[in-house]
């Protein structure tokens, strides 16, 4: 799925909001197509959950717009929006069960007693939650209850599906599992989808796109492979995933000249002269390549699957890098070598 | 004997001998010559039962209205930004911390004969001839009202507050309009908040001397102002200990019930 | 919408607390010689009669020194039992618990009514110090509630810190547990003192001849409505404004003691 495939069923355009001096949003703009899940990955206080509030109706825009097929919902308030949201802390009904929990939205639109029945039941079997119907919300354990704040979500057919890092309080091994269910059932619903987290790593598990977004501005919106491989600047690069960034001059096509002197060869069509960032992924370095680094391990550590080691190299740059883990691990103050291929250089 | 009782000792002795003490010997007058004689008396009396029932007709009525007042004011308080909060505190507890007196004193200024409202609704052509608010049951009702709506206040604040607002946020998206949410979220939610301060209001509202004693000019008795008068000025302790037991014993009933559902001990 | 009329409906309830505290301002300026409103006239003559007046000035004095004392004998004894409710643990807590708050739950009119019965006996109504006595047993239960929500919240981890650091148990609670307590401690001293200065019933009782601020403004509302009784209302609201604006400055924040 691309950014301008599929049509767009989600709209926002031009969305702006600040809180006395602090700009929360400045005119963000983005499209989510119909089934899409897409993300929207930043630090805290970069303007996300602002986003999220205001596709939800919790807070209003100062300027811009948001249409959901076609339909400018802006000024609608939440209670009117279709939008089905998943809240951090799950925000379950203390005071009701389950079943009263999951049936709240139906009752909210009035649907007949045996018709909510049929639905609480249905929604409750895909979150594999049959049996439960009577407990409190505290009754449950934080996974249980993820499933029950989710079942809340999708029983009314709702346009839209938000999720405020709903995997925040649970631990690893439940966060893997309900990350992998989430998206099985989304994709099941073809539920149009946006996802907050501040957490790469579930970003890049999770989504069709991300958007990166840092002080009210979307960074990037792309496809994962492409914020990992590609991103396209020095925030995008540095906030998702590991990475080695240093900047330069292109000194001739296909080469870099780093601030330090440093000359690198790379895949790249920009012009001499102009001003570029490399970026160097630690698990792309080989023991051998094209451009090759000789320093000395400053720091290593031993991480099961890989080595995580770090080089002082000559010209002061300071390498990152991963290796698998074979042989013993490489003691600091040991002299290496390693190497990276032009291809494996993105430079933005 | 545990050691973690120590600082509590002197405290425990003030209350054994000044408080406690003198309660049950006071008691203990009623119950003097070995005869229930005073009791049935305070019970039996059709005079005395109906003082019984108007204490506990105008507790009733101070409560209901306390509450209709104090959830919107307590609501509102727990809901709104910090700043405004700390404005309608001010507002709450410097009537509650004002003295009984002053404020007794000026509900008479403004509800008398000669008084604010009646003179204001005169002049302005509204009625001709003063409205009785004085001396008689509404004035006892307002002077009480206002003296105790704190009290509902502060337990209907705290309970509000306790909601995660992320709850009623989900029931607006869920599809809730206002009301659903005040009536489904909100109002089951802060259940305990409303009751404990029901109960404090209505409790108080039993014992109340001051109040029903000027505004209501004697003619408004409850059973605090007939003890007074028994103490005071018929000398009748046996008679008036029978009259406090009845009293107390109807107050710690109302609040050992309430202690089955809501918590309010220090310890915890 | 619905905010809209829950905020002016607020408005409206928030007058109806406000108006007898403010109502009684202008009446105290009153040149008129009996109370009249509004006032034809403003004058300080009601102020003049209440500070030319010995009954008066005496009264006040005697209510200050009787609230202060009451202060101080309900921290004295208020905190300890906080801390044994909170950190004890012996038979019989809750117990003691609910006798601690019991003079606020038992009607006034009962303990004045008793406490009155028991000091005739013991020949102690009209002194000062009976009234600290029985303000005492009233302000407790306030020392209590305010102290023991602020232990309930206090971080243990402090105290082990610094008994980890060496402090022994004393030093521990001069140095940390007290120090963090102080808003605390100021909010509770400042409710006693105001709780007794305010209190009319048990005076009522207990002060015999020896009038308090309170039991002189009873009388005198009793035999007549003269504006005296606003001017010193005036002071007696100035004065409490002055105490909350302290415990909100010094004490535990005022919304946190509600709950």
């Amino acid at each position: 799925m691309s950014a301008s495939g599929g049509s767009a069923d989600l709209l926002i355009e031009g969305v702006a909001r600040r809180f006395g001096e602090v700009v929360a949003l400045d005119h963000v703009s983005l499209q989510v197509a119909q089934g899409e899940l897409l993300t929207i990955l930043g630090p805290s206080g970069s303007g996300k959950t602002t986003l999220l509030k205001v596709v939800a109706g919790f807070e209003t825009p100062d300027a811009g717009r948001v249409t959901v097929g076609g339909a400018d919902i802006t000024a609608l308030p939440p209670a009117r929006r279709d939008i089905g949201m998943v809240f951090q802390n799950y925000a379950l009904f203390p005071h009701l069960s389950v079943a009263a929990n999951v049936a709240f939205p139906l009752e909210m639109r009035n649907v007949a007693k045996p018709e909510i029945e049929r639905r609480v039941a249905e929604a409750l079997a895909m979150v594999e939650l049959k049996g439960y119907e009577a407990r409190l919300p505290r009754q449950l354990s934080g996974g249980q209850q993820q499933r029950v704040a989710l079942a809340r979500a999708i029983v009314f057919n709702p346009r839209l599906l938000l999720l405020d890092e709903p995997f925040g309080a649970l631990d690893r091994k439940l966060r893997e599992t309900m990350q992998l269910e989430v998206r099985r059932l989304q994709r099941r619903l073809g539920l149009t989808t946006i996802f907050i987290t501040h957490d790469q790593e579930e970003a890049l598990v999770l989504s069709d796109r991300i958007a990166v977004m840092s002080r009210g501005t979307i960074q990037q919106i792309a496809t994962t492979t492409e914020i990992y491989e590609r991103p396209a600047n020095d925030f995008v690069a540095d906030f998702v995933g590991e990475s080695n960034i240093f900047h330069g001059t292109m000194s001739a096509p296909g080469t870099v000249t780093l601030d330090g002197g440093r000359v690198l060869q790379v895949r790249s069509d920009r012009p001499a002269g102009s001003k570029v960032g490399v970026l160097m992924r630690p698990e792309r370095f080989a023991p051998s390549g094209a451009n090759a680094f000789a320093g000395e391990v400053i720091e290593s550590v031993y991480l099961g699957t890989s080595f995580k080691l770090r080089l002082a190299c000559e010209g002061g740059l300071e390498l990152l890098v991963r290796q698998p883990a074979r042989g013993a691990l490489p003691a600091a103050g040991a002299r290496m070598t390693v190497g990276i291929e032009p291809e494996s250089i993105h430079v933005f | 004997m545990n050691r973690s009782i120590l600082p509590a000792l002197p405290a425990l002795i003030l209350l054994f001998v000044f408080f406690l003490f003198p309660v049950v010997r006071m008691l203990g007058f009623s119950v003097e010559g070995g005869t229930l004689d005073w009791y049935a008396k305070a019970l039996g009396e059709q005079l005395y039962l109906r003082v019984f029932w108007n204490t506990f007709e105008i507790a009733l009525l101070v409560t209901l209205f306390c509450l209709l007042l104090g959830y919107p004011l307590g609501f509102l308080m727990a809901t709104t930004t910090p700043f405004w909060a700390t404005v309608g505190f001010i507002f709450v507890l410097l009537p509650l911390w004002t003295s009984v007196l002053v404020r007794t004193y000026a509900w008479m200024v403004l509800l008398g004969r000669n008084g604010v409202f009646n003179r204001t609704l005169m002049e302005a052509g509204i009625i001709s001839d003063p409205i009785p608010m004085l001396h008689n049951f509404t004035g006892v009702l307002i002077g009480m009202v206002h003296v105790l709506l704190p009290y509902m206040v502060l337990p209907i604040y705290g309970a509000v507050r306790k909601v995660d607002p992320a709850i009623p946020a989900a029931a607006a998206g869920l599809g809730a309009s206002s009301f659903a949410i005040f009536r489904r979220i909100y109002l089951p939610l802060t259940l305990n908040g409303i009751f404990a301060g029901s109960v404090l209001v209505f409790v108080l509202s039993l014992g109340f001397f001051i109040t029903p004693a000027l505004l209501g000019g004697g003619r408004v008795m409850m059973i605090a102002v007939l003890i007074e008068q028994q103490v005071r000025e018929a000398l009748n302790w046996p008679f008036a200990a029978a009259l406090s037991a009845v009293l107390l014993v109807f107050t710690f009933a109302v609040y050992a019930l309430a202690q089955r559902f809501t918590r309010t001990e220090v310890a915890r | 919408m619905s905010r809209r009329l829950l905020v002016i409906s607020c408005g409206l309830i928030y007058f109806f607390l406000m108006l007898p505290l403010l109502v009684v301002f202008p009446i105290s300026l009153s040149s008129a010689p009996y109370m009249q409103f509004p006032p034809p006239g403003l004058s300080w003559q009601w102020y003049e009669r209440y500070l030319d007046d010995p009954q008066w000035i005496d009264a006040t004095w005697r209510s200050l020194y009787i609230g202060s004392a009451t202060a101080v004998f309900a921290l004295a004894l208020g905190v300890p039992l906080a801390f044994a409710l909170v950190r004890g643990k012996f038979f019989g807590r809750i117990l003691i618990d609910r006798l601690a708050l019991a003079p606020v739950i038992v009607p006034t009119i009962i303990l004045s009514v008793a406490v009155y019965g028991l000091f005739a006996k013991l020949k102690l109504i009209g002194t000062w110090y009976g009234l600290v006595v029985a303000h005492t047993v009233l302000a407790l239960p306030f020392v209590v509630l305010v102290i023991g929500a602020g232990l309930r919240d206090f971080d243990r981890s402090l105290e082990q810190a610094a008994e980890g650091l060496g402090a022994s148990r004393w030093r521990t609670l001069a140095r940390v547990t007290l120090p963090l307590l102080r808003p605390s401690l100021v909010s509770a001293g400042l409710l006693a003192f105001i709780s007794s200065f305010d209190e009319v019933v048990v005076a009522l009782f207990l002060a015999g001849a020896n009038m308090t601020l309170p039991k002189k403004m009873f009388d005198n509302i009793m035999m007549e409505i003269d504006p005296t009784i606003a001017a010193v209302s005036v002071m007696q609201i100035l004065l409490v404004s002055i105490v909350l604006v302290l415990i909100g400055r010094f004490g535990r924040g005022l919304r946190d003691s509600a709950r």
